[in-house]
């Protein structure tokens, strides 16, 4: 009963929010209800017993993510107005495919069932709370069956931050910067002795 | 309906995709929008995932939901810096004018 509500409560919410950052007006109140969003999902995975995975989620999403999409929606000067003019024009199309799509997966929720074998197919059962805890649990799967994976999706993070380092580095002219290579690489005849008289100059 | 199943968490999980899918249609102009859409989409699906993983006992639905959350990392990161290359060299993000690859 209890559960029930809170999972009333966290769905109701996600869901709000979820409409609020589609149809906000301003980007960075879009962003905010985004944040709202996620942390109801966290809230969802918490019911569903993924602790791990909704701390992730908040320090990932709400932490990286939010903040990310936050600095560049203030960042680049964009015009509100101009950016909401389709608004209306593009509501019924999607208000449209936004309700067969709804239809359709939930005609499909309706109307399926596990297989039978579904328990023989279980892959890494969960162990109960006095085994090991959810992320101990998760630990000790990806270090092991999914070490792999989980090395590969450590080189996708790296190919991004490269690839955004890459993307949004740029030379700018006009800015003097110390250059090591030229300093180091000067020989000893890029300096020159002078006999200077006392009391004048050069 | 005070007793919560899987189907409850698909049904939310299906909402909030379709909501991802609606921002995208109705805010074809703005970028940055379009992505928090995807990234709405993608929410869904990791709830789907979590839900599937709970009820069936089964952990790997939990790891995959952790490589979701670094390919959705990788990938806003990325857009994120593009759409600021862009504004960069055009001065705008309005969608119709990016059509400089002719796609």
């Amino acid at each position: 009963m209890f559960t029930a509500l809170i999972f009333y409560m966290f769905a109701a919410i996600a869901v709000a929010s979820g409409v609020m950052v589609i149809s906000s007006r301003n980007p960075v109140h879009s962003v905010l209800w985004l944040i709202l969003a996620f942390f109801n999902a966290a809230g969802l995975f918490l019911l569903l017993g993924a602790e791990f995975l909704a701390m992730v989620l908040v320090v990932v999403y709400v932490g990286a993510v939010a903040v990310l999409f936050l600095f560049v929606v203030m960042m680049l000067d964009i015009n509100m107005v101009e950016m909401k003019e389709g608004f209306l024009q593009y509501l019924p199309t999607g208000a449209l495919i936004g309700v067969v799509l709804l239809v359709e997966l939930l005609a499909m929720f309706g109307g399926w069932a596990f297989a039978p074998d579904v328990e023989a197919m279980v892959k890494a059962p969960t162990p109960t709370l006095e085994q090991a805890s959810n992320t101990v649990a998760l630990g000790k799967l990806i270090y092991t069956n999914y070490v792999y994976l989980f090395q590969a999706s450590g080189l996708v993070l790296l190919v991004a931050m490269i690839g955004t380092i890459l993307l949004t580095h740029r030379k700018r002219t006009g800015v003097r910067k110390q250059v090591i290579a030229d300093q180091v690489g000067r020989s000893r005849d890029s300096v020159e002795l002078k006999k200077v008289q006392s009391g004048r100059g050069i | 309906m005070f007793e919560i199943g899987l189907s409850h968490y698909l049904a939310v999980a299906a909402i909030l995709f379709t909501l991802g899918v609606m921002g995208i249609f109705l805010n074809r102009k703005n970028v940055i929008i379009i992505m928090m859409s995807i990234e709405l989409m993608l929410l869904a699906v990791n709830i789907n995932f979590v839900a599937f993983s709970s009820y069936l006992n089964d952990l790997v639905g939990q790891v995959f939901t952790m490589f979701i959350l670094t390919v959705a990392a990788a990938e806003a990161a990325i857009g994120l810096a593009i759409v600021v290359v862009f504004f960069r060299n055009r001065g705008s993000i309005a969608v119709e004018e990016i059509s400089q690859l002719k796609g």
